[in-house]
């Protein structure tokens, strides 16, 4: 299941966008977005998503369960 | 370290007459209380290596003199950030708010560049660029050095300078070195990870999110290393300690030490800022700021071990104007990009040579007090607010002061030992009576006020606090005019007509401004 951003959440501070292994961030109308077709969840690359590593807003990168899972 | 041992050699050098006349001349006294002086980092430029007063002579940050005359300015152009403070909270913006982290808008490259410019024609005596966030500088590196390429360029006058967590610093020190960045703000607040832990949840580093002591020792040696890498490579370094009363209040003289042996050439212990409405960790648990006596009773503990900054206003990462001003609301991104721009650096040196000629009368105006001084007043010391909109002079009404600055006068001289914000007391010509009391919280320790004006109501209420209003100096240069104060009232406890009492602690305010 890749990731999401919560928008509410998001303070558009820009940490994650280069930490993507996988160049799936990008900003949206004033705050980031996750596409999900790229998100990995940083399998292969790291030992934690990198989105949620370095996001300074708890609980703001989450799983997106409603999209299947990344198969590697 | 050979190198850093010559560096500290040379700077302990002593100088010939000569160059003293120089410092002299340029405006930064040697007088002052145990030597120290008032001038800027609050250090004798006597004991200071040329080249290092050439640097810091007109940056506002780094020489309390020159902060009365010149502006800086920041650029938010790094949002991102590598590590959590329990002082800071990024999701926080107000435009009342005035705090590091804080920002309106941010910038790119291009833009910040736009701006820069834009300020420098408006403002001459801006000589600093600084980025300092929101984020970390250095956590945003290619948004932080192409801003800093693009200035140089333009406006190779502008000192340029950043701030950082140094966490990220070690990696960047050559590219720093490569941009002639002479002056770089490392934010240390322990030398301990046991205390380390309490101020950082965790730090983002090589694509690992670490907490508690880990997150703090690894935070820690890459802020020793990153400061032994500038002090090397001859850039000068301040060091900014946020005061914790609780968490490392007591622990910021082993910074001091741990700092200044590894070469920092300032260092600026600032109060925390705290507040339940902040959102931060610190406050919404209650950790709270130091008092003003409390805050300033560390700074002079640390005096003796190295300059200590009292000047700093804390300021949001998209300031503009003098410290303790902000008029980022003048040059709007929308605004700047409209403007027609002229970068005029002829007029901006001519601008600059006039600001040097009223450094120059003011020191002479002090030297001329200090003369009528010699040898009065021998053990009683007080602290005096005074109200400035810069140049160095009494020039601002009571009511209109957004912030006091507090000056320490006692035999040796007037030296510049902090400053208070306070909200305005004065909106429309009407004054705010619920304001009043706030302000006399934060003057609470002080023995008078210079003012160029004040009403009569503010007068009585204050006089009732054992503050003495005075605007008999109005325009005057401070210096001078807190000096020829102190004469008066030694004067007055000699003939017996009042009695010299120590006074009583005084408060650091937290919150935004009431009325901007």
């Amino acid at each position: 299941m890749p990731y999401k951003i919560i928008s509410s959440q998001c303070t558009a501070c820009s940490a994650c966008e280069p930490e993507c292994p996988n160049n799936a961030i990008r900003e949206k109308n004033g705050t980031y977005i996750i596409k999900p077709e790229k998100c990995t969840e940083c399998i292969g690359y790291f030992d934690d998503p990198q989105c949620v590593a370095v996001c300074p807003v708890e609980n703001t990168c989450v799983v997106d369960s409603s999209v299947a899972r990344y198969q590697a | 370290m050979e190198s850093k041992d010559l560096d500290e050699r040379r700077a302990r050098a002593p100088l010939s007459v000569s160059a003293r006349a120089i410092f002299e001349h340029k405006g930064c006294g040697s007088a002052g209380g145990s030597g120290k002086a008032s001038c800027g980092s609050s250090m004798a430029p006597a004991d200071m290596a040329p080249g290092v007063w050439e640097k810091i002579k007109n940056h506002p940050c780094y020489s309390e003199e020159a902060h009365h005359h010149y502006a800086r300015m920041h650029v938010a152009v790094a949002p991102a950030c590598n590590i959590q403070c329990n002082y800071c909270n990024r999701k926080y913006d107000c435009a009342n708010e005035s705090r590091p982290g804080v920002v309106s808008e941010r910038l790119t490259p291009e833009q910040a560049a736009r701006k820069t410019l834009a300020v420098a024609s408006a403002i001459p005596q801006m000589t600093v660029l600084g980025i300092a966030g929101p984020g970390d500088p250095l956590a945003n590196p290619e948004k932080t050095f192409k801003t800093f390429e693009l200035i140089a360029r333009e406006a190779p006058d502008i000192k340029l300078c950043l701030s950082t967590n140094g966490l990220a610093l070690p990696d960047y020190v050559d590219r720093i070195k490569d941009l002639n960045v002479d002056h770089v703000t490392i934010t240390i607040n322990m030398v301990d990870p046991d205390i380390g832990a309490r101020i950082y949840p965790w730090i983002y580093y090589q694509h690992k999110r670490h907490t508690g002591r880990d997150a703090a020792q690894i935070l820690h040696e890459r802020q020793m290393q990153g400061l032994e890498m500038l002090t090397e490579r001859g850039i000068l370094c301040k060091v900014n300690s946020v005061m914790i009363p609780g968490v490392n209040d007591r622990h910021l003289v082993e910074v001091n030490k741990a700092v200044k042996s590894r070469g920092a050439f300032l260092h600026n212990i600032m109060p925390l800022i705290s507040a339940p409405e902040h959102g931060t960790v610190f406050g919404l648990t209650g950790v709270r700021g130091p008092t003003a006596q409390e805050l300033k009773a560390l700074q002079d503990r640390c005096e003796g071990q190295m300059n200590m900054m009292r000047h700093c206003r804390q300021c949001r990462a998209d300031a503009v104007g003098l410290l303790g001003e902000d008029r980022s609301s003048e040059f709007t991104t929308e605004k700047v990009m409209e403007s027609e721009l002229a970068y005029d650096g002829a007029a901006r040196r001519a601008y600059q040579a006039a600001v040097e000629d009223k450094r120059n009368e003011k020191l002479a105006a002090k030297e001329a007090e200090l003369e009528s001084l010699r040898g009065r007043g021998a053990d009683i010391a007080i602290l005096v607010a005074v109200a400035t909109k810069g140049e160095g002079r009494v020039n601002e009404h009571f009511g209109h002061a957004k912030e006091f600055q507090i000056y320490e006068v006692s035999a040796l001289g007037a030296k510049f030992v902090g400053h208070r914000r306070v909200d305005l007391y004065c909106e429309g010509g009407y004054g705010e009576e619920d304001t009043l009391p706030t302000i006399i919280r934060a003057l609470n320790d002080c023995t008078a006020v210079l003012v160029a004006k004040i009403g009569g109501c503010p007068q009585a209420t204050l006089k009732q606090a054992g503050i003495e209003p005075v605007d008999s100096c109005a325009h005057e240069f401070i210096d001078a005019a807190a000096i020829a104060y102190y004469k008066t009232y030694i004067d007055r406890v000699e003939k017996g007509e009042i009695t010299h009492l120590p006074k009583g602690d005084a408060a650091i305010r937290q919150g935004a401004y009431v009325a901007a």
